[in-house]
Order: C-alpha cells, then sequence, then structure tokens
C-alpha cells in the first residue's frame, strides 16, 4: 500500500490540474490561512524573534561547517549510551538497515512516527517488498496511506481531504488493515479521530518494532528529540522492543542547550502553538523504559551534495517547520501534490534540486520556477534561510545544466522578441499586430480592470495554457505620440 | 568503502580542505525568557496550561492528597509510579505492568521535574514518582503534580535544568489533533484529559 511521486509529471502540468480543482483549493485557502493567522499571532509575543532567528542560523551554519566532527562525537555518543549507529548513503542503504533490524527479530509489522526522512527514502514501499508492513500512526499520515494517496504539506499531510471523504476512506478501508471503522461513524472530526484512536491502539499495543525519524540529534549527550501533537509518536517511541530512527545528517545540533532555541522557533513556526502537546527525548538506552534495543541510522541520501554548494548549503538549516508552505501563494493555490515531491512548497522547490542534483530529471528542473519570487517564504523561515535566493540560484544552475539542449520554445519566442524589439520599424510592425491583437474580444477581468486573454491560437496556447495575458493595448505609445503627443508639445 | 566512510568522505569533500575555526555563537536570548508585564511566573503558567484545554488545580500541601482525589473523579482504576510520596487510595503501584495491562487503567497520579510558565508545559524526567514514559501515556487521564517551586519562566530556563541524558516527556496539555480540517480535537493516542495540581505555599 502507499502510492509514491515516482513518475510525476513536471510542476506546470500538475499545477494545470490542481488549479481546477475547486474542492483542494477551498481545503487549501482555509488551512493556510488560518495556521498564517496562528503563527503570527504567537511569533508576535516574542520580542527577540528576529535575534533567535538570527542565532539560530548561525547555530545550523557551525554545525554544517564542522559537521563530519559532529557527527563522530554523535555517533561516540549514542554508543557509548547503547545505541547502534549506522550509516547510509542513500535511501537503498537506509531501507536496508531497518528492513535488517525487523528479520533478525523475525518482525513482519511495524508502527511509524511521521518522519520526512522515512517518507523521503521510500521505506514503507521498501519494506512492503520484502514482506514488512510499516503502519503510520500519524492521523493525516494514516488518512494518506489508508488513500493510496500522497501527502501534500510537510506538517498536515492530509489538507487536501475534507472530513466528508475521510470518513469515507476510514469506512472502506480501514477493515483491511485492521480494526474496522465503527458502523456508526459520523464525519465529526471527534469521531474520526475516536476510530483512528480505536484502530491504532491495537497496533501499538502489538508492535514489536517501531520506526521514526528525529526532529534534532543532540552531538553532544547523543539524545534524540521527536515533536509531536497526538502521542502516536510517544506510543511508538516508548512500547516497542526494538526502536530504530533515521536521522539526516543535517538534523545535528552541536550540544543540549542548543535546543532551547529550536524548541521555541519550531512549534510557533509550525503549527503556531507556544509549544506542541508531546515533546520526546531519549539517550540511547533506558534500562527498564521503553525500547531496549535501540537503532539510529545516519543518513546523507542527497545532504553532502547540498552540502558541497556553499551558498545554498544553508538549506540544510531547514527544521521542516512548513511555515514557508503557509505563506506561499503558489503553494496554497496548487497544494502539495503538484511538486511530485515529499517536500513541496518553497522548501520543496529547493530542496530537492540541491538534493538530487539538476539536468537529469524534467520534475525536479522544474521546481525553482514553481515560484513568484515574492520573498514571504524567506521572511517567515524561523533559520533564516534565503528560499528566494536560492530558487534564483537553482535556475542558473538548471539553465547551465541545459546550455548544450535543443532550445525550448521559450528560448525560442525570446530569441524571436529580442529580434522583434531589436529594430525600430520591426518593433512598429509588432505594434500594429499587437493592436489588432488588443481588439479581440475579452474575456477574462484582470485586477486592476484591465482585460485579459485567456486563449491564444498555437504556439501562443502554450502561454496562456496556464496563465492569461493581459490585453494588449490598441493604440501604442508611439502610435498615440503621433497622433497626439507631438500637437501637444507643439502648442506648449 | 563502508556507508560510514564513504558518507563521512562525502561531508570532507564537500566542505573542502579549509576549515573555517569554530565560531561561538551569540546566545544573546539566554534568561530573557518572556513574562507579560505584572504577570507572576505561577499565575502565567496556571493560564497557559488552561489555555490548552487542561484543568488546573491550585492547593497547599496540606490539601494535597485531597486536590489528588478531586482530579481523579471517581476512575475506578488508578496507577502510581514508584517512589511516589503521595497517599492514592486505591491505586495499584507499577509492577512493571505490560502495555496491555496499562490500557486497562483509566489514571496515573505523577508527579514532574519542572512546569514552564510561558509555554504551560510540564516536563517530566521519569525519575522516581514520575514513572517510566509508558505509565503517563496509556492511561485516558493523567493526573501530574507539580509544586511551585518547580515553576521556571521559559524554555530557556528549562533546558538550562534537565538533564540531556534522562528519558524526557515534555506535555502541553492533552493529546490533539488539527489533521481534520484544522479543527483541533483533544484525544488521540495519550492521555485525552490531563489535570495538573499545582501546590503551593
Amino acid at each position: 500500500m502507499g502510492a509514491t511521486f515516482v513518475g510525476m509529471p513536471p510542476f506546470p502540468e500538475a499545477a494545470r490540474t490542481a488549479l481546477a480543482d475547486t474542492r483542494l483549493r477551498r481545503n487549501l485557502g482555509h488551512a493556510t490561512a488560518t495556521i498564517r493567522a496562528k503563527r503570527a499571532a504567537v511569533v508576535a509575543e516574542l520580542d527577540d524573534w528576529e535575534d533567535l532567528r538570527r542565532q539560530a542560523a548561525a547555530v545550523k551554519d557551525e554545525t554544517l561547517t564542522h559537521l563530519d566532527e559532529h557527527l563522530l562525537t554523535l555517533e561516540a555518543a549514542l554508543t557509548e549510551r547503547g545505541a547502534i549507529v549506522h550509516w547510509a548513503r542513500d535511501a537503498a542503504d537506509a531501507c536496508a538497515v531497518v528492513a535488517e533490524v525487523a528479520r533478525a527479530h523475525g518482525i513482519d509489522e511495524v508502527v511509524k512516527v511521521k518522519s520526512m526522512a522515512t517518507q523521503e527514502i521510500g521505506l514503507n514501499e521498501a519494506l512492503a517488498a520484502r514482506g514488512i508492513a510499516a503502519w503510520e500512526t500519524d492521523l493525516a499520515e494514516l488518512i494518506v496511506q489508508l488513500g493510496d494517496d500522497l501527502p501534500s504539506h510537510i506538517l498536515v499531510p492530509a489538507i487536501h481531504r475534507g472530513r466528508s471523504e475521510i470518513r469515507e476512506i476510514f469506512r472502506t478501508r480501514m477493515a483491511a488493515a485492521g480494526r474496522p471503522a465503527p458502523d456508526d461513524l459520523t464525519d465529526d472530526p471527534a469521531a474520526l479521530a475516536g476510530a483512528a484512536r480505536l484502530h491504532l491502539r491495537e497496533k501499538f499495543l502489538a508492535a514489536r518494532m517501531a520506526v521514526s525519524g528525529a526532529n534534532f540529534a543532540v552531538a553532544e549527550t547523543g539524545t534524540l528529540v521527536v515533536v509531536e501533537s497526538e502521542g502516536n509518536g510517544r506510543m511508538c517511541l516508548t512500547l516497542p522492543e526494538v526502536l530504530v530512527s533515521v536521522v539526516g545528517i543535517e538534523k545535528v545540533v552541536p550540544t543540549y542547550a542548543d535546543l532551547d532555541l529550536f524548541l521555541r522557533l519550531l512549534p510557533r513556526s509550525s503549527t503556531g502553538e507556544r509549544m506542541n502537546p508531546y515533546t520526546s527525548t531519549w539517550a540511547g538506552v533506558t534500562p527498564g523504559d521503553g525500547p531496549q534495543e535501540v537503532h539510529v541510522v545516519l543518513l546523507d541520501n542527497g545532504r553532502t551534495r547540498a552540502l558541497a554548494d556553499e551558498y545554498a548549503r544553508q538549506v540544510l538549516r531547514c527544521i521542516r517547520c512548513s511555515a514557508c508552505l503557509n505563506v506561499c501563494p503558489v503553494y496554497e493555490r496548487v497544494g502539495g501534490h503538484a511538486y511530485g515531491s515529499v517536500y513541496p512548497g518553497p522548501i520543496g522547490a529547493i530542496l530537492n534540486p540541491l538534493l538530487k542534483g539538476v539536468g537529469s530529471d524534467p520534475v525536479t528542473d522544474s521546481l525553482p520556477y514553481a515560484s513568484t519570487l515574492c520573498g514571504a517564504c524567506g521572511d517567515v523561515c524561523p533559520v533564516a534561510i534565503d528560499i528566494p535566493g536560492i530558487l534564483v540560484h537553482e535556475r542558473v544552475k538548471v539553465v547551465d545544466a541545459h546550455r548544450g539542449d535543443r532550445p525550448k520554445a521559450e528560448a525560442l519566442a525570446m530569441r524571436a522578441a529580442a529580434w522583434g524589439l531589436g529594430e525600430a520599424g520591426r518593433m512598429a510592425l509588432g505594434e500594429k499586430v499587437s493592436g489588432l491583437v488588443g481588439r479581440l474580444p475579452r474575456r477574462r477581468g484582470m485586477p486592476g480592470g484591465r482585460g485579459a486573454l485567456s486563449w491564444l491560437p498555437f504556439p501562443g496556447s502554450r502561454w496562456t495554457g496556464a496563465r492569461d495575458l493581459p490585453t494588449p493595448p490598441v493604440e501604442s505609445f508611439r502610435a498615440w505620440w503621433r497622433r497626439a503627443g507631438r500637437d501637444e508639445e507643439v502648442r506648449r | 568503502m563502508s556507508a560510514r566512510d564513504d558518507v563521512l568522505a562525502a561531508v570532507r569533500a564537500a566542505l573542502g580542505p579549509e576549515r573555517r575555526p569554530a565560531v561561538e555563537v551569540d546566545r544573546a536570548y539566554r534568561g530573557r525568557d518572556p513574562l507579560p508585564a505584572g504577570a507572576g511566573v505561577v499565575d502565567l503558567f496556571v493560564e497557559r496550561v488552561e489555555d490548552y484545554r487542561a484543568t488546573v488545580t491550585r492547593c497547599t500541601a496540606a490539601d494535597l492528597v485531597d486536590a489528588v482525589a478531586q482530579a481523579l473523579g471517581g476512575a475506578a482504576r488508578v496507577v502510581v509510579p514508584d517512589g511516589l510520596d503521595l497517599d492514592v487510595p486505591g491505586a495499584v503501584p507499577d509492577d512493571a505492568l505490560t502495555a496491555t495491562a496499562l490500557d486497562a487503567v483509566d489514571a496515573v497520579v505523577t508527579r514532574a521535574t519542572l512546569g514552564i510558565a510561558e509555554t504551560g508545559t510540564v516536563v517530566l524526567d521519569h525519575g522516581p514518582g514520575q514513572g517510566r514514559r509508558a505509565l503517563s501515556l496509556v492511561p485516558d487521564l493523567h493526573v501530574c503534580v507539580v509544586e511551585a517551586g518547580q515553576v521556571v519562566r521559559g524554555v530557556t530556563d528549562a533546558v538550562a535544568r534537565l538533564d540531556p541524558v534522562r528519558p524526557q516527556t515534555w506535555v502541553s496539555g492533552p493529546s490533539a489533533t488539527s489533521d481534520i480540517e484544522l479543527d483541533r480535537v483533544e484525544g488521540v493516542h495519550g492521555p485525552r484529559r490531563l489535570h495538573v495540581v499545582l501546590v503551593e505555599g
């Protein structure tokens, strides 16, 4: 079970489909506006917010600059506290480690804490291929998994689903995965959450192994941190005998004291709360409390590729709060699926090209363009990642990667435009043509009352397929100048 | 090469041969946990815990036992951790109960390591009187006793006092989800009710 993003169309194509989905847009508009308001209110309570952002950025940058040293410190601290440390170059390595731990215990069912890293490596699918069922236990992830759907938001992966859809998914799909939904299930969110509670409690009580990520990993002490709301994280981290945590190498912070910054910045930025309901920390094995076999998988999977870009490596500061998604006018209209990745929105538009590299995959190459460069994402980022700057930086890389290719229609159009605008006579001809276009019937209004064309004949349809074209003025400036302006100048 | 060698080599290659010296990061925010003008730490703690739809009872040491009994509100099956210095009539001690046995328990009474006023959080480091982590997780009602002297202003003060190698659970209100149309629902997997008993004087 569980869809993957493999084979998703590039952003412009996916966006067109998403834009036509009015229910999706309504759900997203409501959700992002709500979280934006909550975030703004709790951020306003702290008069040193800008200081915190600046200092968090400095801590992360300092850590990244000496990442190898911090990773070795982390490995030593974890080992000293009874954890077993594994390293993973890529998704295949990491999935193999998790599967091997399960196999060694004869386990064919694991429970999971919501984790971006395990989604990134396609862990559920990899485990399924080896006959191991992985159950998501975060409510939204459960909805996505049961619906054989894809997550569309970092924090609220089922943000695109409404309550009636969720009821239908629970009624039709829960039984095949364990305890069925109650017969009288309504679409009241409390009733739906209650059904998930009963369904999952069976799994928590039976599970022998759990898989998690970590929000932070403290090098000095080997302390891992998971931040959550529902308690499913605590269930997974506490009840099973075996725990495997897949941790991106950028999650390391040098000392425990550094957490004070991030535990102030993260909840306010992500859910708009002063603090999330539950935060769990653990360092290796605690005798008599929680899992007695603890594994940690340190995951690269492209992070060192991002690290090698001295300017853009700041993307590795990201604490996955999703504040940038909630303020992005592009994300708000198209939703997360259009980005074709578990990391959607502005952060996905830079993180994916940096982790995967550009030039080989059209979906990844389209992402740096999935932005208006309005800058809102950079303003809200709690670790002050220059997202707009990196978007432009990645656009340059995409262009460079395709210099040898056959020119695209857009490049040809720009060349034609350069020719047409480069000489006065050609430009005058162009103005006549555009004046005629301006007389075409107007199909739509643009903001400010200007007319717009929503359809042009080919090849113009390539443009109007995704955008409205403001109607060209019927009379060009130069035509007007000839008719009126010069006379006025003479009169003066 | 092993995955470990490969990852470390990739990190070093990415950083290049010239290492920047370690830089001391400015910590100007420390010790400046905000308190709204005129608010006392304990009052703010109570207000913020209640803001999370948890229940707070304020009492003195003399009526703590009664306050706890009231907070339990007639819960039939109550469990208490090892080392809890409180008399909870009828409660069973945690004798390495299995998760399934805990699931049949209605309520748990624990102490805390500290409380955080700014965020309305109680922190357990699972020492004596706080129990292992599963204890305050599986039962549906968590009654948590906090001494007024344990309440700190904010998160930076809390982090400065906590032991990084002990397992910790930070609790801000009852279990909650906002995953369905962003409607907040209390009680998914953790305790559906949190009752903080604050001991003053």
